[in-house]
């Protein structure tokens, strides 16, 4: 059964890329909402029964085939379902169900083929997603780890007649690439150090040893592991793919981007916890990276003004939380991060696109504004998504997040506490400029660009010389009654993501230790406790959660000041920092920094120096210089041919006589 | 007595005279001849080495040279008709096209 779960999808990508062109968009849609949603079935009764098994028995392996049996290498194709991969594929099931279902109306507009391909990924996405984490071993789930990165440069360059959505789509596996080459450089590694790829056998096998003191073999196994999970969980220096990846369809960006494959970086560390708890020298990179990413991201999300990029940098920020919790040492908290996290930011993402969906494309908020009357279902639902994310007590976030906090704090590394602490400030306060500047103040003037005919405002018609007519505006688009709220397929994953990031935090800590319980078997794999949870007295809990609790109320109070209330104050404060601003506005110049010291001279290394100087310097120059040495040589000899037949008489009655003579003279 | 040597130094002088005129002539018609004559001196070599070791052998190559050599004068006769026709000149100098 554990099979039939990324199995489903696989067939559902089969069916639909053979005959998708054929089938209508009510059979596409049967056919890869109904694996997606019957996956999601089965994943809940396979949960269910690991659960009804003994703590220490929960993990189950099922062996599918011998994949590769080479001398000492024998890597079976096996799943494992452990509570870790059990939390993950209810996670990748149930918000990827969701997400097929949101899906159906978002997409409505492609054609039946386009609609059909759109799905044939969707589902390919799902089953590798399993694969990845149902993966037994290391190879298994770089299987899934590769096949997700191929399923997400397809989905982001979905639209890829659009030149900056084909670029963005390269951009994501090129970057991707360099992530994945330090992966499986980690997972030769671990071959190598302990003669077997299966998580819970080096996990056994290194429980023994002490932690490594400095840097060893076990540090550059993780630290290089690590690499991959910086590329695919758009970590510093490698997360510049994911605010490019906004060019994808928005359910992709909620489904890839947001909830399931950008926390698989997050999810590999927490399989491989024993591992990594072996290298503190690892760990304390990962933490370090992480809680930086978290800053930077945090600052650039605060002046973007592209709603899913806003949305982008916040995911990489709380990606950076998530490696932050792992880091120090909290694989649960970073676990339960991972898992209220994808309800409320898939919730957002969600959102956003019931926003761009109802204003025909716009994606920027400066041409928002006052949409919380023509919106309620996605306004009301957005803004519990982003109570949530800002960590408003009794909502997902809050607890997770906290939780993350605490561990940092009590494990000794106030410095990034502090840190954590004013990302968290700045996460309410984007947060808020976003609902605000979208669902609050006036309806923003008409666009000056002629590609944003959606704002239909008199002011609009006023000047209304530039449009031809006011059917001008696309089919059937005329003033406002294109804003219509989401439709029901949209509006069902919105309300019950929003449910679930109200209610998921409500089986982690510090309201229950079910959770953690759950998990913790997962992270010493079979193996003794390898490390020890810092258990903090509840005092300084209680003292930290009030601090984090103050902190996003206070963050919430800025947006409420600055975007709500005196909109010109923060125009002001901007124009003040006007240097600083531009920094931000321009994400801190890292794409030209890379641009710069990484692809133009790699470009200038290709060009001047393998083209023009290896191939059409070296090689092209030796093959004609070949034929050009042939041609000197035969421009000499056929001088000899005179067309005299004389002459060739002659030469050929003086070959006779020295033949002869040879002969008769030797 | 005339033996073996008078006859073989008779051949090759008419052989040399044959060489020569191919050289030297400029009449395409002369030329064929002194291809005859070198021919014939060929013939000559063998119908006395025929006699000298008292075998048919060398009269029998020499009818098949003969023979040979009348289809190619007629050959070499219309060849040279032919370039006639072309040129008006019988030169060898003049059929120079065929080269580089």
């Amino acid at each position: 059964m554990i099979a039939l779960i990324p199995l489903l999808p696989l067939i559902g990508f089969l069916v639909l890329a053979s005959l998708g062109r054929r089938l209508s968009k009510a059979a596409s849609i049967a056919v890869a909402c109904g694996t997606v949603i019957v996956s999601f079935l089965l994943s809940v009764v396979s949960v269910w029964n690991l659960v009804g098994l003994a703590a220490d028995q929960r993990a189950i392996v099922v062996p599918i085939f011998d994949w590769i049996a080479s001398g000492d290498l024998s890597v079976p194709l096996s799943f494992r379902l452990d509570p870790l991969s059990a939390l993950m594929i209810l996670v990748v099931t149930g918000i990827g169900s969701l997400i097929h279902i949101y899906s159906t109306a978002y997409m409505h507009e492609e054609t039946d083929a386009e609609f059909a391909r759109y799905f044939s990924y969707l589902n390919l996405f799902a089953a590798f997603m399993l694969v990845l984490v149902l993966g037994a071993n290391f190879l298994v789930m770089f299987v899934g780890w590769e096949g997700v990165g191929l399923c997400s440069y397809l989905l982001i360059g979905f639209w890829y007649q659009k030149k900056s959505a084909s670029d963005a789509g390269k951009k994501a596996f090129i970057v991707n690439r360099i992530g994945d080459f330090g992966f499986i450089l980690g997972v030769l590694l671990v071959f190598v150090r302990f003669g077997s790829l299966d998580f819970y056998d080096v996990a056994r096998n290194i429980s023994g040893l002490a932690p490594e003191v400095g840097f060893g073999t076990i540090s550059a196994i993780t630290l290089l592991l690590f690499v991959g999970a910086t590329g695919k969980s758009a970590q510093i220096p490698l997360y510049v793919w994911l605010p490019d990846a906004m060019e994808g369809p928005t359910p992709v960006s909620a489904l890839i981007h947001a909830a399931t494959m950008v926390t698989a970086g997050v999810y590999m560390i927490g399989r491989n916890a024993v591992l990594f708890g072996h290298a503190p020298a690892t760990l304390a990179i990962v933490a370090v990276v992480g809680t930086a990413t978290a800053l930077m991201a945090g600052t650039i999300g605060l002046v973007q003004n592209d709603i899913k990029r806003v949305l982008a940098y916040s995911t990489v920020s709380q990606l950076g939380y998530m490696f932050l919790a792992m880091g120090v040492g909290a694989y649960a908290a970073g676990i339960f991060h991972l898992y209220t996290h994808a309800f409320f930011k898939a919730l957002l993402f969600l959102g956003s696109g019931a926003v761009i969906h109802a204003l025909a494309g716009e994606q920027d908020m400066r041409r928002m504004g006052g949409l919380k009357h023509d919106l309620p279902v996605t306004y009301w639902t957005f803004l519990i998504g982003s109570l949530a994310i800002a960590g408003v007590p009794g909502l997902a976030g809050f607890f997770s997040k906290d939780e993350i906090l605490f561990h940092t704090f009590a494990s000794g590394h106030v410095l990034l506490w502090v840190v954590g602490l004013l990302t968290s400030l700045l996460t309410a306060i984007y947060m808020f400029r976003l609902v605000f500047m979208t669902f609050h103040g006036e309806r923003a003037p008409a666009a000056p660009s002629p590609e944003h005919h959606e704002e239909e405002e008199p002011a609009a018609q006023a000047h209304g010389a530039a449009h031809p007519a006011p059917g001008h505006s696309g089919p059937g688009h005329p003033a406002h009654s294109h804003l219509h709220d989401a439709p029901k397929p949209m509006a069902l994953a919105l309300v019950v993501l929003a449910l679930g990031s109200v209610l998921a935090g409500y089986i982690g800590p510090p309201i229950s230790h079910r959770l953690d319980t759950f998990l913790e078997p997962s992270f010493t794999a079979g193996a003794s406790a390898a490390h020890e949870e810092p258990e903090g007295e509840g005092g300084l809990e209680v003292t930290l959660m009030a601090v984090s609790t103050g902190v996003a109320f206070a963050g919430i109070g800025i947006a409420v000041f600055f975007y709500l209330k005196n909109r010109r104050a923060a125009d002001q404060v901007a124009a003040r920092f006007a240097g600083l601003h531009r920094l931000l506005l321009n994400k801190y110049y890292v794409d030209e920094i890379y641009d710069a010291a990484v692809v133009q001279p790699i470009r200038i290394v290709s060009q001047e120096g393998l083209w023009k100087g290896v191939d059409a310097g070296f090689i092209d120059r030796s093959v004609n210089g070949v034929g050009d040495l042939v041609g000197i040589f035969s421009r000499a000899m056929r001088r000899m041919q005179t067309g005299s037949v004389r002459a060739y008489a002659a030469s050929l009655f003086v070959g006779v006589v020295l033949i002869l003579g040879y002969y008769l003279w030797r | 007595m005339v033996g073996l040597t008078h006859y073989l130094v008779l051949s090759a002088i008419l052989f040399a005279i044959g060489t020569a005129g191919v050289f030297v002539r400029k009449n395409l018609i002369t030329i064929l001849l002194s291809i005859e004559i070198m021919l014939n001196a060929v013939n000559l070599s063998f119908v006395a080495f025929g006699r000298a070791l008292g075998t048919a052998d060398g009269q029998i190559i020499v009818f098949f040279v003969m023979t040979v050599a009348a289809a190619e004068a007629a050959v070499g006769l219309a060849i040279v008709i032919g370039l006639f026709r072309h040129r008006e000149s019988l030169n060898p100098d003049t059929f120079t096209a065929l080269k580089w």
